[in-house]
């Protein structure tokens, strides 16, 4: 089996008295897009904040390709995060700079390339996307959907192992919702990257997930692939799926 | 009812700390990455910051000088003291007025400015992508801020002082009738450079100070517009009253035993 690229064991995250996360254990293999739904308030985004060092886990162990990062310094993590990309729940497009700008941030501050070299690098990116056209225009011009296809632009501009994705079809209607995860997918094959797809629609798991996991209560209730959970009778996942609330589930 | 208060008073005072304590790492974590600051953002900054702000405070500094004329020249005259207005409305402006009200003008536009920016970049999670972009946000949003403002403040203050001084000279002329000669003959003979160059490190402190606090202040904007506007608010009066409170102890350390 190979190693994992993303490791989570026993993760626990609390602000102060209230418990997050409370033993998440998830593994992720190198090019693998796992999904992780849930009811809101789970922790999901959390664990995409614990992987990207914007939070410290109060308990358990965190891997990036094999490499313990649990309580790195600053410092550290800027190094790991040259290997990861994410898309924001809103996108977090710095709205002084354009698209091409916001793309060609990352290159701009960390690699010493040419002028000709950030163009081609950052017009490829975009065509992508599908957001050449809107290269001069300014995040507020953009609709939802064009941010989240630039957001992901910006974060395959470092060209990392893994992508993270943070609701990146929330408030999309359903034309481009499908056509972000499809996105997803192609983003996954075409840049072989490993993600994890936070959400809480169910059409975007068919299509871009390769296994999904539940979170229920802080930890993860159940792994499996999406045809899987498709399929399945478990009460917890058929809650979250037709949106059926089982009885003593979901209840907040 | 007792023990509330003591509660509330002893929240404030953690509160206060916790502020003060943040406020002076922000300021050691700025001067420890200085040498690496984005000079195109830098002075990007100094323009949308401190040439933004020339109208607004040379319009200050004119009605201040103006002002100040008034109240003395017609005093000074009758006393016998007309050979003195120039020079202590120099000194007066060059010390302190332009100095102070200049930090003040600046707390309210760009301090402000600066932290609904960072508190509205912190809400919109526009911070946590720098950070996720292995940028550093105190390297790429504060220290061109902090070098810009603490740059721009001096520049401020000369021209300040410039048409303050034309301000008072103008009334003290035609409302007082104090001659051009007089006017200009007194400030050479009680004012010296250091009048002015003191109120130019002055503002290099204030605008270190209104940079500081505006960042720190926006960079812990709490979630939502009411944050944002908290933020901003706070870092305001922050600004001035550490301006008020700084400009009695460098005045003090520049000034006094002169």
């Amino acid at each position: 089996m190979a190693i994992s690229e993303i490791s989570l064991q026993h993760l626990q995250v609390s602000f102060g008295e209230k418990r997050v996360l409370t033993g998440v254990d998830l593994d992720v293999v190198p090019g693998e897009t796992m999904a992780v739904i849930g009811p809101s308030g789970t922790g999901k985004s959390t664990i995409l904040k614990v992987l990207t060092g914007l939070l410290e886990p109060t308990g358990g162990r965190v891997f990036l390709a094999g490499r313990d990062v649990t309580h790195l310094p600053e410092e550290g993590w800027n190094e790991i995060r040259r290997h990861v990309g994410m898309v924001f729940q809103y996108s977090a497009l710095f709205d002084f700079l354009d698209v091409g700008e916001n793309v060609a941030f990352g290159l701009r501050q960390h690699f010493h390339l040419s002028e000709a070299e950030i163009r081609d690098r950052v017009d490829a990116l975009l065509r992508d996307v599908g957001m050449l056209d809107a290269k001069s225009q300014f995040p507020a011009e953009l609709s939802g959907g064009m941010k989240k296809r630039v957001s992901l632009a910006r974060a395959l501009a470092f060209r990392p192992r893994i992508v993270l994705y943070d609701e990146p079809t929330a408030g999309l209607d359903p034309l481009r919702t499908m056509s972000i995860s499809k996105l997803i997918r192609e983003t996954q094959h075409k840049y072989n990257v490993t993600s994890i797809l936070v959400t809480h629609d169910m059409e975007s798991v068919y299509v871009a997930a390769d296994r999904v996991a539940l979170l229920d209560e802080g930890k993860v209730a159940a792994v499996g692939t999406p045809e899987e959970f498709r399929n399945s009778s478990n009460p917890l996942i058929r809650g979250f799926i037709t949106g059926e609330e089982p009885e003593g589930a979901f209840v907040r | 009812m007792l023990q509330d208060m003591c509660a509330a008073i002893g929240r404030k005072m953690i509160d206060f700390s916790r502020s003060a304590g943040g406020m002076t790492l922000l300021f050691a974590d700025v001067l420890k990455r200085l040498r690496a600051v984005d000079g195109r953002e830098t002075l990007r900054q100094m323009a949308l910051l401190g040439a933004d702000s020339l109208p607004i405070v040379l319009l200050t500094m004119l009605c201040v000088g103006m002002v100040f004329s008034v109240q003395t020249a017609k005093e000074f005259v009758t006393l016998g003291a007309s050979n003195t207005v120039g020079g202590i409305v120099a000194i007066a402006m060059g010390r302190e007025l332009v100095p102070v009200l200049s930090g003040v003008v600046v707390a309210g536009r760009i301090g402000a400015a600066i932290a609904a920016e960072l508190g509205t970049m912190k809400v919109t999670e526009q911070i946590d992508a720098l950070r996720v972009m292995a940028t550093s946000p105190v390297r790429y949003l504060v220290c061109p801020r902090f070098l810009a403002i603490s740059l721009m403040m001096p520049v401020l203050i000369v021209f300040g002082n410039f048409i303050g001084n034309a301000g008072g000279y103008v009334v003290a002329h035609f409302y007082a009738g104090i001659s051009s000669f007089t006017y200009i003959n007194s400030i050479k003979t009680l004012c010296d450079s250091f009048d002015l160059f003191g109120g130019m490190i002055k503002g290099v402190v204030f605008g270190a100070i209104i940079a500081i606090v505006g960042c720190y202040k926006g960079l812990h904007a709490k979630q939502g517009a009411e944050g944002v506007g908290l933020a901003t608010t706070a870092s305001v009066v922050l600004s001035i009253i550490l301006i008020f409170i700084t400009d009695y102890f460098m005045t003090v350390l520049l000034y006094v035993g002169d």
